[in-house]
Parts: structure tokens; C-alpha cells; sequence
């Protein structure tokens, strides 16, 4: 039993009636007055060079206040130190469809979408590369010219001895895997108001602020000021509500800078917010994969060997590319006991809008391939799935091959929750011709053991403060993204302190208030801003208990704080007050309510001069603390212990996490054979979250994970024509709605890692990894066909069962197809959104016949 | 361009409007009146989060001209609150985690109470219909199930004593 008052109870997020009332403020939502709008003119070309930019068309209308190109601000920036490669509006080249290249202010949205049509551009279109493998043979027209042959980076990583471990396999699997791309679509568009302040002393521009739609307030400050080149101090960044990041708010999108620009060149405040189109430009998400696996294993299904080579369709700019392609390697490790590893990881440049940062970073192509290996491995032995999945378990505490320390591992537990719970002994290949049942694991990091920027600074820190008043205030930079993160941090500071989480108040992400916490993003917000705020409270606890021991008279090791009481543990609290818990509600507490009066705390301090008390409320004590030991503040702060920080070799950094989160799933599915449509009728998942601070929040996190993956198992891909995307839309980039959204039935299990704060680790990424291969594996359970592209939609598993049968397959898309009629191909274009999309750009195939000479893509 | 005189109901007050011809209800809410409750996601109603009611009608503002909507009760997210506290709607999304980013959640409450207006105990195929009119990213829509399941058995129980007094 489990013995704590705040932690573990399912509460709703302390920020959910702004939410449900429409009072909670978003970016978008705010305005400041003389605020003007902000519109960005896009690349209609995936690869030309910018001859020339004439923009005084567009300034002399009625109504524009500012014309910005890339001139004015051309400092080149990335997320990642080693990727320093965009700049906020396009500098003599453009890399893809939608690549921005201007910005008007204007005094509204119609007059700047006006100014946008009169900025004239001369382009010289160059060739461009869309697919990676022909990318990769690129010797001219780089589209980084420091990147030979369009290769961001590349790693080549071999643990134990990889020959030996195939030449002691007693079978070995090989297999290409292909998962296409996906993009969050978060539902707010991403958002950004800017402005300056005037300088009382110098009178000109002072300070910035901006608000806007991020995971990252601490990371956008600090580009903000290399491309501004303005002090940091001088830049506040503010994190309103965010709709929704899932790693698409993790890094400085261009529009975060674009509007800081904006603002310097008007001098006035500018608000952009991007369309939906703009939106699937924007990106960043989860690239193209292409996977080459080879497993070699022993006849009971232990692994002896695995080779790995995955290239990544990483689009134009660095983005999270390096950090992306080596957690595909590093998270090989960490689930399973694999004693010899070879990985080879190729990120590779090509002229689309870049892939960055996506739930499950790195982890869930490959996890797709990995997990739908072993399943053809078992098929193959004749094993039970689940059962080849246990004979590779982990044996923690224990070092991994490739440096991944493991302490708390709940992934046996997981695998036996979901095979019980599905009925898989009873069910499994039993189940009526059509339908099946398919099982999969997977893990992901609490966190980054190492910093993207290198430092040796914490990567949490939490400041709280409390006054005498009793209220409790928390300052965390961490930040709220519909993740719960608010809610878990207040949640532990009041389970520390013993009191009501009515009196915590939490204010987050805002650079100017909040001390630094790297942002949300790789599931680091509960383990480490969490163990900020822990030790923060500790240290607050530790004054408070000092002056009411004083006060009491005992030791501080015997006073116990909990619910808004202090007291002796000699005592029991009901000996004092035995209805006190019941009669005071949580806002009477709050407030020092007594007797029909509101009371400040120090007007129910009782004198000294009553001698020693046994019980004291929350605000006595905090009042007693203040006049002892003076303000009452505490900081604590997190930094990943060296032992979890990885290997030494190249790229080591990435992939050591202080904790892991571990997942199985069980997936049952039915598949029309006529039509080729799969239905998912239910996923069972279960989740080793540590230890569940919140349930349902832990549960609201794993449920969306699972869904999002099986979107991506289903329907959901960025379609691509020659570097245009063809469904930048929510209708037409399809993710699942409700009547296609299966039972998801989440199992929390809890292995309490030593670690986290009360033995806490992430819950909001490390599912999704497993559900795509789930269903894959569940569609062969169903009809014998193995899917080794995603998303398996009707088209694809049509066209397997066809090839199973020796049928020609069935071109659905062959009205799409650049050689059809051009009408058809029309629907799924760009053009529907005239005045803030691109021009279908004169190199597509379909304009072809009328553009002679233009050289397009990296060879066939 | 010119602009004109209309007249709107909102929220169960007139508001007298200059406006453009071309101006959508969504604009015309968020900027004109600050009503920020209703979202713009899609642009091109596809998502559901600028739900509003026109008449108890889930409506989607987004794609509406605002002088189309005069002469209607159009109920916005604002509207909602129950006396000033949360409606038992609104209470129990945040009890069973219904909204994480809370983005979608205004247009949610505005299908979903049609929903519970027109129909008193849907079943779960009808909650589903529903809701795909609306588009979430974040919770997989199942806890929004438990919570209108919650408010519906919580009617269903304040129900009876309802039905006595009526006979």
C-alpha cells in the first residue's frame, strides 16, 4: 500500500476549466493594441536560388507597415549546436515547397495577404532531390553545400562481436521495412506575437517579448538572440496554453523568428499565426524511414546477433536530424537483451520541408521493423510471439551493449498484463479466418541523460516560494503542452509539503520569472522537472519542519506534514480535531477560513507564550517558518547522474536516459479480403510508467499514444509529388475520428524506479512505438500477409493479399498518377488554398510538357 | 470594402456590428468581441474546433459569413458556463481527462451538448458518430466517452425525482 495523500489519485489538470470554458488563452488568443498581422510569402519551388527579391511593390501599399526578407536577419540558426544551418527567411537559396522568403506587417490579414502577391522574386530554379537512396549519390547542386553527397550525418556503430553473433545463430532473418512520413498536426497552428519595449534611456528599441506556441521557451530566447544578436537578458519568451506540440513545438520553427523581425523592422507588436497549410510546411515530424533489419537468433528465439542500417528522409535542413537518426540506433538497446549490435544510420538531405522531432523520436520506425521481425522470427520457429519476447528480457540493474544503463523495468510485467488480459493463449490463431491477434513491445527515455546544448548545467530547476498567506507558489520553466506537466509539478510539491493542492499555484515557462528547464520534449518533464520540484519542496519542508519542531517541541524528524496539518508523531491528528480533515473544504483551508472570518496566517499564529502545541495548521507552520528563518523560498534542481550518461563513442550521447518507460501491447484487428480494410477492434496496452502520479493523466497519455500510432498504422502519410505535398490538409492528411477510433484499454503498470520523483517515469511517448507493429503483426495473425510498409492502408494490404494469391495488384492511385489527366490529379493539389499557399511551382510533372529543360530529381 | 450594419444574438445578448460582407463568424468572434473561446485549426472545416450552435445547430464558424447568421441564436463556448461555474459537461471532461491540450475542447462541448440535447442516453455508437464531426489529436477520444458517460448516468440519476414531479 502505497501511503500518500496527494500522488496517485486521479485529479483533473489544474488548468482544465480554462479549457472547457474557452477562457484559457492561447497565443492566437491574445492581442496588444497597435498590434498588426503578420503574413509569410512561401518558396513555390522545392530548389532555386534567390536572384533577386524586389518587395517595393508590396511596401507601397495602403496599410503595409513592414516588408522583411531574409537581408534582415540573416544569422544562421538550428536546434541543435551542430546543425546551425536555417535562417529564419530564405538567403540566396530556397530548399523546398514552402521555404520562407518574405514577411509583410501590415494593419490586417487582407491588406498583408495583398502585400504578399506584389512581392516580386526571380528564382533560378536548381535540381532538386526528393527520394534519400538517389539523394545520397548527389555530387552537384548540393542543397547544403558542406554536406557532400546530401548526407546530414552518418554513423556506423558495432557493439560485441557481430560476426560471432551471426555465426552462432541457428536462424537469421532479413527484411526491408519502409514507414512514410508523418507529421503531428498538433491542433493550434503554430503562433507567435512579438514586441519591443522603448528604452527609458537610450529611446530607442529595448527589450522583446514574445509569446508563442512552444515546447521550448528557453531554447527560443537563445536563438532569438543569436539571429537578433540582442542579449539574452534582453528577451522574454512566454509560453501561453499550447494546443498540442507532440515534438512539433520542440524547436524554433521559422515563424517564432520571423515575427520577432517583423516587429523590430515596424516597430510595433506582430502576431503571425501559420494557416493548416502552413502548418504541414512547417513540419518537423517524423521522416521516411527506409529500414534494412537482420536478426540472427537461436532456436528457442534468443537473439544473437542484429544488423541495422536505416536511412532517413530528413527533408531540407538539419532540423533534429542527428539527434533523430542516432536514437534509431542507440534504442535498438534498452528493451531487449541483444548482446552484439551493428547499426548504420544515414540522415539524408532532400528538398521537402525537414523532419524534426515526433513522439517516440527516433524510436518508432525501427521499433516498427524490430517488433515485426521478431514476429516473422517466431512464425518461422514455430514459437509463440510472446514467448520469443521473454526469452530476450533484460536482466536490470544492468548496462546494455551500447552504454544504456537499466534500473527499473517493468516491461515482464507488461507482456504478462496484455497477454492475459487479450486472452492471447486462449484466442491467438484461433480466431475466425479475417481476424487476428498481434503483439509488440517497445520503451522510450525519460529524458535525455546529455543536453543538445553541451553544458554541465541541471537540465530542471524549480523555485518555490511561500508566504504568510500559506500560499504556495511554484515557479518551474517546464512546459504545459496538454501533458499534465503543471498539474504533476504541483502535485508533488504538494505531496512534499503535506498540503492542499488547492494552495499551489504554478507558473511556468516564461523566461523572465521561471529559472531555466530545457522545455518539453524527449518525456523529461515528470522525471526531471519533477525531481526539481521534489527537491525544492524538500528544501522548503526542511524549514517549515525546523520551526514547527521549535514550536512544538519535539525533534524534526518527528513532525509530520500532510493534508494542511502539522503535527507530532506521537500524536495522532484526530486526538486534536477529529471532524478538522471534513468540516474545512479545500478553499476554507486554503485561506485560513475560521469561524466565518477569513484569517491571515499570522493572526492564527498562536503567541509563544501558550506553550509548546502538538498540532499546527499548514499556515501556522508557514508562519512559524517565516519568522524563524526569514523568507521561505527553496530551489532544487536536476541533472541525470554521470553513471546514466552512455558510452564514450561517437554519438554515445544520445539514447542514455536516466530511466526508460517499457510497453506491450496486444492488438486485435480484422481485415475485409476483398477490400483490403483493416479494423482495429481493440488494443490492450500496457504501460511501466514507474509510478503513476496521476492516473488518469497517465492513462490520457498512453491511450493518445497508442491512437496516434495507430494512425500512423492506418491512414496517415504525407503524400509527395515531386516535393509538393499533396494533402496538407486535417480532411486529407487523415487521422483517425472517433468512429474509426478502436477500445483502448490501458494497464498501468508500476515498477517504481529508484530514481524518479517518487519513482516516476515518462508516460506520454514510449507507447505509440509498439502499436504499429502490433497491427501489423495482428494483420498476419488475420490473413497471413506481412506488411512491411506503413501505413497499411487498403491499397497496400490489397495488393499483398493480391500478391499472395499471384494477382496483378491494383494501382489505386493511378488517378493521382502524374501520367493520368491532369484533372484528377487537381484534388489533392495545393492550389485550393489561394493567397497563402505556394503556386503549383512550374517543374511539377504535371506542367512538365510546358516547361522545357528543367532538371529535376537526383537521377532515376 | 464597405462596410454594413447587422445585427447579431449571441450568447442570449444583441450585439450591433459594422462589418465587412466577406467577414467570417469566426473573425467576427475572435476579433471583433474577443470571444476566443471558438479555434481556428483547419481553415477550411475539417476539424470541428469553431464549433458554435446557430439555434441549438452545431455550426462551423469558421467557414460562415457573419452577416449570414443574423436573425439566429448563435451560442458560442462562453455561453456555456452553468451560473457562472462549470457546467456538469465541462466539469467532468476535467475529471476524466477529456481535454489535454484543450484546443478542441470548445468545439467538443458544443457537439456534444447537441448531442445530450437531442438525445438523452445515446449509445456508444451514437456518441461516436457524433463526436467525428470534431477532431482531437491528443486523447484518442476515449476519455471523452467516460466523461459524457458520467454526465449522462449523472442525469439519468437526478432524473426520476424529475419525472415524479411531472406526473
Amino acid at each position: 500500500m502505497n501511503d500518500f495523500s496527494v500522488i496517485g489519485k486521479s485529479i483533473a489538470m489544474v488548468d482544465a476549466a480554462g479549457k472547457t470554458t474557452g477562457a484559457g488563452k492561447y497565443t492566437d488568443d491574445l492581442s496588444l493594441s497597435g498590434m498588426l498581422v503578420g503574413k509569410i510569402l512561401h518558396s513555390p519551388y522545392p530548389h532555386a536560388r534567390i536572384k533577386q527579391i524586389d518587395v517595393s511593390r508590396a511596401k507601397a501599399l495602403d496599410g503595409v507597415v513592414a516588408v522583411i526578407t531574409g537581408a534582415d536577419a540573416p544569422n544562421p540558426y538550428g536546434i541543435l549546436p551542430v546543425g546551425h544551418d536555417e535562417t529564419a527567411l530564405a538567403v540566396e537559396k530556397v530548399r523546398y515547397v514552402g521555404d520562407h522568403v518574405a514577411c509583410v506587417a501590415a494593419i490586417s490579414e487582407e491588406i498583408a495577404e495583398n502585400a504578399i502577391e506584389l512581392i516580386d522574386v526571380e528564382y533560378e530554379p536548381l535540381p532538386a532531390y526528393f527520394d534519400p537512396e538517389d539523394s545520397m549519390k548527389a555530387e552537384s547542386d548540393l542543397i547544403h553545400e558542406n554536406r557532400p553527397h546530401n548526407i546530414e550525418k552518418d554513423y556506423h556503430h558495432v557493439f560485441g562481436d557481430l560476426d560471432k553473433g551471426f555465426a552462432d545463430a541457428d536462424y537469421i532473418a532479413e527484411g526491408r521495412y519502409i514507414a512514410n512520413e508523418v507529421t503531428h498536426a498538433a491542433m493550434e497552428p503554430h503562433s507567435t506575437l512579438a514586441n519591443f519595449e522603448l528604452d527609458p534611456h537610450t529611446g530607442k528599441l529595448g527589450r522583446l517579448t514574445v509569446w508563442s506556441s512552444t515546447q521550448v521557451p528557453y531554447y527560443l530566447q537563445h536563438k532569438l538572440s543569436l539571429v537578433l544578436e540582442m542579449p539574452m537578458s534582453q528577451i522574454r519568451v512566454i509560453k501561453p496554453l499550447v494546443g498540442g506540440g507532440f515534438g512539433g513545438k520542440s524547436e524554433i520553427i521559422p515563424l517564432e523568428i520571423i515575427a520577432a523581425v517583423a516587429a523590430r523592422a515596424a516597430r510595433a507588436p506582430v502576431k503571425i499565426t501559420y494557416t493548416r497549410e502552413e502548418v504541414f510546411w512547417a513540419h518537423r515530424g517524423r521522416p521516411r524511414t527506409i529500414i534494412d533489419l537482420k536478426t540472427g537468433v537461436k532456436n528457442d528465439g534468443r537473439m544473437t546477433a542484429v544488423a541495422c542500417k536505416v536511412i532517413q528522409d530528413g527533408g531540407a535542413y538539419c532540423s533534429y536530424g542527428v539527434v533523430t537518426i542516432l536514437y534509431s540506433g542507440a534504442l535498438l538497446g534498452a528493451l531487449y537483451d541483444i548482446p552484439n549490435i551493428r547499426y548504420d544510420g544515414y540522415r539524408v538531405l532532400t528538398n521537402k520541408p525537414a523532419c524534426g522531432a515526433m513522439r517516440g523520436h527516433g524510436t518508432v520506425n525501427v521499433r516498427f521493423a524490430f517488433e515485426s521481425q521478431m514476429d516473422e522470427i517466431a512464425a518461422k520457429l514455430n514459437l509463440d510471439p510472446a514467448a520469443v519476447r521473454r526469452v530476450n528480457l533484460l536482466k536490470p540493474p544492468t548496462v546494455t551493449v551500447n552504454g544504456l544503463r537499466v534500473l527499473s523495468y517493468g516491461l515482464p510485467e507488461c507482456i504478462d498484463q496484455v497477454v492475459t488480459r487479450s486472452g492471447w493463449k486462449e484466442r491467438k490463431g484461433k480466431l475466425p479466418k479475417g481476424r487476428g491477434l498481434g503483439v509488440a513491445c517497445s520503451h522510450y527515455v525519460s529524458g535525455a541523460a546529455n543536453s543538445i546544448i553541451r553544458s554541465d548545467m541541471p537540465h530542471s530547476t524549480v523555485n518555490i516560494k511561500i508566504d504568510r498567506d500559506g500560499g504556495v507558489v511554484v515557479y518551474t520553466g517546464a512546459s504545459e503542452i496538454g501533458q499534465g506537466s503543471d498539474t504533476m509539478t504541483a502535485q508533488v510539491v504538494a505531496e512534499v509539503l503535506g498540503c492542499e493542492i488547492a494552495r499551489v499555484k504554478v507558473i511556468a515557462a516564461d523566461t523572465d520569472l521561471t529559472p531555466i528547464d530545457l522545455g518539453s520534449y524527449s518525456s523529461r518533464v515528470t522525471f526531471m522537472a519533477g525531481n526539481a520540484a521534489l527537491r525544492a519542496a524538500e528544501q522548503v519542508k526542511k524549514n517549515i519542519v525546523s520551526a514547527a519542531a521549535k514550536r512544538m517541541n519535539c525533534t524534526p524528524d518527528d513532525v509530520i506534514m500532510r493534508d494542511g496539518h502539522v503535527w507530532k508523531s506521537s500524536t495522532t491528528l484526530s486526538e486534536y480535531n477529529p471532524t478538522l480533515s471534513d468540516s474545512l473544504d479545500e478553499h476554507e483551508a486554503a485561506c485560513g477560513h475560521v469561524d466565518g472570518q477569513i484569517l491571515r496566517g499570522s493572526v492564527l499564529q498562536t503567541p509563544k507564550e501558550e506553550g509548546p502545541k502538538d498540532h499546527m495548521s499548514f499556515e501556522e507552520a508557514v508562519v512559524a517558518a517565516i519568522d524563524f528563518h526569514g523568507a521561505l523560498t527553496g530551489t532544487g534542481s536536476y541533472a541525470p547522474p554521470v553513471a546514466a550518461r552512455g558510452g564514450k563513442h561517437k554519438g554515445g550521447g544520445v539514447g542514455p536516459s536516466p530511466a526508460y518507460s517499457y510497453s506491450a501491447q496486444v492488438a486485435e484487428v480484422s481485415v475485409d479480403e476483398e477490400t483490403g480494410e483493416v479494423t482495429v477492434h481493440k488494443i490492450w496496452a500496457a504501460h511501466d510508467c514507474g509510478r503513476a502520479l496521476n492516473p488518469v493523466a497517465v492513462e490520457g497519455q498512453v491511450i493518445g499514444s497508442v491512437w496516434m500510432g495507430l494512425g500512423q498504422a492506418l491512414e496517415e502519410e504525407m503524400v509527395w509529388k515531386d516535393g509538393l505535398l499533396m494533402n496538407p490538409g486535417l480532411l486529407e492528411y487523415r487521422s483517425p475520428s472517433s468512429a474509426e477510433s478502436p477500445e483502448i484499454e490501458c494497464i498501468i503498470v508500476e515498477s517504481i524506479d529508484p530514481e524518479g520523483p517518487f519513482g516516476a517515469k515518462e508516460a506520454g511517448e514510449g507507447s505509440l512505438a509498439a502499436t504499429i507493429p502490433a497491427i501489423s503483426n495482428a494483420i498476419y495473425d488475420a490473413v497471413g500477409v506481412r506488411l512491411r510498409e506503413a501505413p497499411f492502408t487498403p491499397e497496400r494490404v490489397l495488393a499483398a493479399l493480391r500478391a499472395k494469391k499471384g494477382m496483378k495488384r491494383i494501382e489505386m492511385t493511378e488517378s493521382v498518377d502524374p501520367t493520368a489527366p491532369r484533372k484528377l490529379r487537381e484534388h489533392g493539389g495545393s492550389l485550393w488554398f489561394r493567397g497563402k499557399g505556394p503556386m503549383r511551382h512550374p517543374l511539377d510533372p504535371a506542367r512538365r510538357g510546358t516547361n522545357a529543360g528543367s532538371p529535376m530529381g537526383g537521377g532515376e | 470594402m464597405k462596410k454594413e450594419l447587422i445585427e447579431l444574438r449571441i450568447n442570449g445578448r444583441a450585439h450591433e456590428l459594422a462589418i465587412e460582407s466577406n467577414k467570417l463568424l469566426l473573425d467576427l468572434l475572435r476579433q471583433d468581441l474577443g470571444l476566443t473561446g471558438s479555434k481556428r485549426a483547419c481553415d477550411d472545416s475539417s476539424c470541428g474546433s469553431c464549433t458554435v450552435q446557430m439555434d441549438g445547430v452545431p455550426m462551423l464558424a469558421c467557414t460562415m459569413l457573419a452577416a449570414s447568421c443574423e436573425g439566429q441564436e448563435i451560442t458560442t463556448v462562453e455561453g456555456l458556463a452553468d451560473h457562472g461555474g462549470l457546467a456538469a459537461l465541462q466539469k467532468a471532461y476535467g475529471d476524466f481527462g477529456g481535454a489535454q491540450c484543450g484546443f478542441c475542447t470548445p468545439g467538443f462541448m458544443m457537439t456534444v451538448r447537441w448531442l445530450l440535447a437531442n438525445n438523452s442516453d445515446p449509445s456508444e455508437q451514437e456518441i461516436r458518430e457524433a463526436l467525428s464531426s470534431n477532431l482531437c489529436r491528443c486523447t484518442g477520444y476515449s476519455q471523452m466517452y467516460q466523461a459524457i458517460r458520467a454526465v449522462i448516468e449523472a442525469e439519468q440519476k437526478a432524473a426520476p425525482t424529475e419525472m415524479v414531479g411531472a406526473k
